[in-house]
C-alpha cells in the first residue's frame, strides 16, 4: 500500500502548532550472557546456537537474573540521575508473537529499577536542553525472524517465517523520557542530540558499544502537536525501531509536518505505530492500536524481586566514570577549541582517539590535527569508523613526536601514516623501511640548493631582485631532489642565504 | 464482588488465541467467578500492614554471575519443533502485525 502522504511545510506546522515528544530508547547491554540464562551473546553465531531451555521458554526452566545486568542498568539510572528503587519486581509482558518463544516477555512494569531522571542534552550551537526521564527499566530483547516467500524479506506476503532465538534473552534496558516540551522548532535535533547523548553515555560507562547500525540501541519516536496556546496532548503516532542518529531527526520532522497536514484539514490523527523509512525519509502506518493494549502483566513468580542495597547503590555511584557532556566541556576548555570545532570531532568519533593519543604523549594540537585531517580522510575512503583504522594512538603519538623532534616534516608524516595504515609496521620501521626522513644533513642540503639554484639561473636573478616570492620554485626543486625528506623551512632559508638576500 | 462477565471472557479467551463456543463462555464465566470470588477472601484477612506478595519465600537479590554457560545444540534446540527450515523455528504466515 503505496499511499502519497500529505504534508505541509516544516514553518507551516510550526506555525501552527506545538510539538510534544516521547522518546523510548532500548539499549542491548554488554553482558557476556543472557539476562536470565548463561547463554552467550556473542553475535554470529550458528543460528539458534545460543539457547536453552529458559530463554526458549520450555517447561519448567527456572530464570536467574544477570548480576552485571542489573548493575548496569542502576548505573545507567544513576548516571541518568535517577532515583534507584530499594525494591522492585520483574514483570510478565504477555502477548503472542513468535518472536518470544514464551509467549511473553520478561520485563518490568510499575516498577522500573530506576525513575525521575534527567539528561542534558547539548544542541549544535551550544545550547543546553533539559530532557526529563520518566523511567529505566530491565527487559529482554526478541529473537530475529526472517520472512520467506514475501517480496525481500518482507512480512507482507511472506508465506512463513523463521526464527532465531540467539538473540532472545539478551539484556536490555529501555530508557524513557517525560513528554519532551517546549522544544518547539528545535524538537527534531533534541531529539537527535538526545539519542547521542544517551549513546555517548552509555558507552562511557562501558555497558553496551551501543552501535545504533548493529541495533544495539534503537529509538521509538512517540510524536503529538497540540496547537499553540492549548494544554492538552495530541494524539500520538509512534514511529518504531529507528536507528540511526539522522533517522531520528528525520523521522521526527516528517512526523511533525504530517500531523500537521492531517489536523489542519480537520482531519484526526489515528494513534498508530509506524514504521520509518530510510530511502525515502518517510514513515508509513503499521499496526492500528484497535483497542487500548493488554499485556495482562504480573508480577513475575520465577524471579525474586531485586533490592539493590543503599551501600551498593553509593559505590557505583562513586565509581561512575566522568560523565560525557562534562568531560567535553572540560577538553573543549583545555584545548581553548570553539563549539563547533568540538561538535566536528565528536561527528567524526574522533574524542575518544584524540585523548588516547594526546595520553600516549602527543601535544593536544597535533593529535587533533592528525586525527581529523589524515587520518579522517583515511577513515573516510575505506568506509571505516577512526578506531577501526590499522593505527593505533601511541602509533599516531608517536608519529608526532617524530615531526616535534624535526626528524619528519609533514609530508613524510603523512607517508609514515599511510604505511603503518598498509600494514608495513610501526611507525618506525615504516621510516627505516621506506627510509623517510628529514635531510638534516647540511652538506647535502647546501649541494642540492647550490644544484636548484645552477638549474633556474633566471628564477634566481629574480630572487637576487628582491623577488623573494621566487624562492618557491627553487624550494620545490630541491624537495623534489631529495624526494620531499627536506625541511622546507630550512631550504627557503639556504636559499635565500646564498642569493644574499635577506627575508622580510 | 462484581461478576465476570461473558464478554470479559471472549475478551481473554482472543488474548489467549482460545476459541471458545457461546455456551463455553457463560460456562467459564460462572468458574472463573467462583475462582476469583474465592481467591478474593484473601482480602479479607490481609490488611493494610501486609504487603502485596508475590513470592511465596521472603529472598531478594538471587542473581548469577555473568558467566557462560552450555547452551544446548541447534539440533536439541530444535528436537521439540513442529517445523524447522535453515536450522531456524519455521512458523506459519505472521499476519496483521510487525
Amino acid at each position: 500500500m503505496t499511499t502519497t502522504t500529505d504534508l505541509v511545510s516544516y514553518e507551516d506546522a510550526l506555525a501552527s502548532y506545538d510539538p510534544v515528544m516521547g522518546l523510548e530508547v532500548h539499549v542491548e547491554l554488554g553482558t557476556k550472557t543472557k539476562m536470565f540464562c548463561g547463554c552467550s551473546t556473542e553475535l554470529g553465531a550458528d543460528a539458534n546456537s545460543q539457547t536453552c531451555p529458559v530463554c526458549l521458554g520450555l517447561p519448567g526452566a527456572l530464570p536467574v537474573v544477570n548480576a552485571i545486568g542489573v548493575e548496569s542498568a542502576v548505573k545507567i539510572g544513576l548516571a541518568l540521575n535517577c532515583e534507584i528503587a530499594e525494591w522492585c519486581r520483574f514483570a510478565r509482558k504477555n502477548y503472542f508473537y513468535p518472536d518470544m518463544p514464551k509467549n511473553f516477555q520478561t520485563s518490568q512494569y510499575d516498577e522500573p529499577i530506576a525513575f525521575h531522571g534527567y539528561l542534558d542534552v547539548q544542541l549544535e550551537d551550544g545550547e543546553t536542553f533539559r530532557v526529563e526521564i520518566e523511567r529505566a527499566h530491565m527487559e529482554e530483547d526478541t529473537g530475529k525472524s526472517t520472512h520467506v516467500g514475501g517480496a525481500t524479506g518482507r512480512i507482507h506476503g511472506a508465506s512463513h517465517s523463521l526464527l532465531d532465538y540467539n538473540r532472545a534473552g539478551i539484556p536490555l534496558i529501555e530508557i524513557v523520557t517525560k513528554p519532551i516540551v517546549g522544544a518547539g522548532e528545535r524538537a527534531p535535533e533534541v531529539a537527535r542530540a538526545y539519542v547521542r547523548e544517551l549513546r555517548e553515555l552509555i558507552r562511557a560507562l562501558g555497558v553496551s558499544e551501543a552501535r545504533m547500525e548493529m541495533g544495539q540501541m534503537r529509538c521509538d519516536v512517540n510524536l503529538s502537536l497540540r496547537p499553540h496556546g492549548t494544554e492538552k496532548f495530541g494524539t500520538r503516532s509512534e514511529t518504531k525501531n529507528v536507528n540511526s542518529l539522522r533517522s531520528v531527526e528525520r523521522a521526527a520532522r516528517f512526523e511533525i509536518q504530517r500531523h500537521a497536514a492531517v489536523l489542519s484539514s480537520g482531519g484526526t490523527i489515528v494513534q498508530e505505530t509506524r514504521h520509518f523509512h530510510e530511502d525515502t525519509g518517510s514513515t508509513t502506518s503499521g499496526r492500528v492500536k484497535e483497542e487500548a493494549e493488554d499485556y495482562r502483566y504480573f508480577p513475575e513468580p520465577d524471579l525474586v524481586p531485586v533490592a539493590p542495597a543503599r551501600a551498593w547503590v553509593e559505590e557505583l555511584r562513586a565509581g561512575l566514570p566522568e560523565l560525557p557532556l562534562v568531560r567535553r566541556n572540560r577538553l573543549r576548555e583545555e584545548w581553548g577549541i570553539s563549539g563547533t570545532d568540538m561538535q566536528a570531532i565528536l561527528n567524526a568519533g574522533a574524542l575518544d582517539p584524540i585523548v588516547a593519543t594526546i595520553d600516549a604523549g602527543a601535544d593536544a594540537a597535533s593529535a587533533r590535527k592528525w586525527w581529523m585531517g589524515e587520518l579522517a580522510r583515511a577513515a573516510n575512503e575505506s568506509g571505516k569508523a577512526l578506531d577501526e583504522l590499522a593505527i593505533t594512538p601511541a602509533e599516531v603519538a608517536r608519529v608526532t613526536e617524530l615531526v616535534s623532534e624535526g626528524s619528519l616534516n609533514d609530508k613524510l608524516a603523512r607517508q609514515v601514516i599511510e604505511g603503518v595504515l598498509a600494514g608495513e609496521g610501526t611507525p618506525d620501521e615504516v621510516v627505516d623501511k621506506r627510509g623517510l626522513k628529514v635531510v638534516s644533513d647540511e652538506g647535502a642540503l647546501t649541494a642540492a640548493v647550490d644544484e636548484a639554484i645552477a638549474g633556474s639561473p633566471a628564477v634566481a636573478d629574480k630572487i637576487r631582485g628582491g623577488k623573494v616570492a621566487a624562492a618557491g620554485a627553487l624550494v620545490g626543486a630541491v624537495m623534489k631532489a631529495t624526494r620531499g625528506q627536506a625541511d622546507a623551512a630550512r631550504v627557503k632559508e639556504l636559499i635565500l642565504q646564498k642569493l644574499g638576500v635577506g627575508e622580510g | 464482588m462484581p461478576g465476570i462477565t461473558r464478554e470479559e471472557v471472549a475478551h481473554l479467551a482472543r488474548l489467549a488465541r482460545l476459541e471458545l463456543k457461546p455456551e463455553e463462555l457463560d460456562h467459564f464465566a460462572g468458574q472463573l467467578d467462583d475462582i476469583i470470588g474465592a481467591v478474593a477472601r484473601v482480602s479479607e484477612v490481609a490488611d493494610q500492614d501486609v504487603p502485596p506478595t508475590s513470592h511465596p519465600l521472603p529472598l531478594t537479590n538471587v542473581m548469577r554471575p555473568d558467566e557462560v554457560r552450555p547452551s544446548l545444540t541447534p539440533e536439541q534446540a530444535l528436537s521439540g519443533a513442529p517445523a524447522q527450515e535453515q536450522q531456524r523455528f519455521k512458523v506459519p504466515q505472521i499476519l496483521g502485525e510487525e
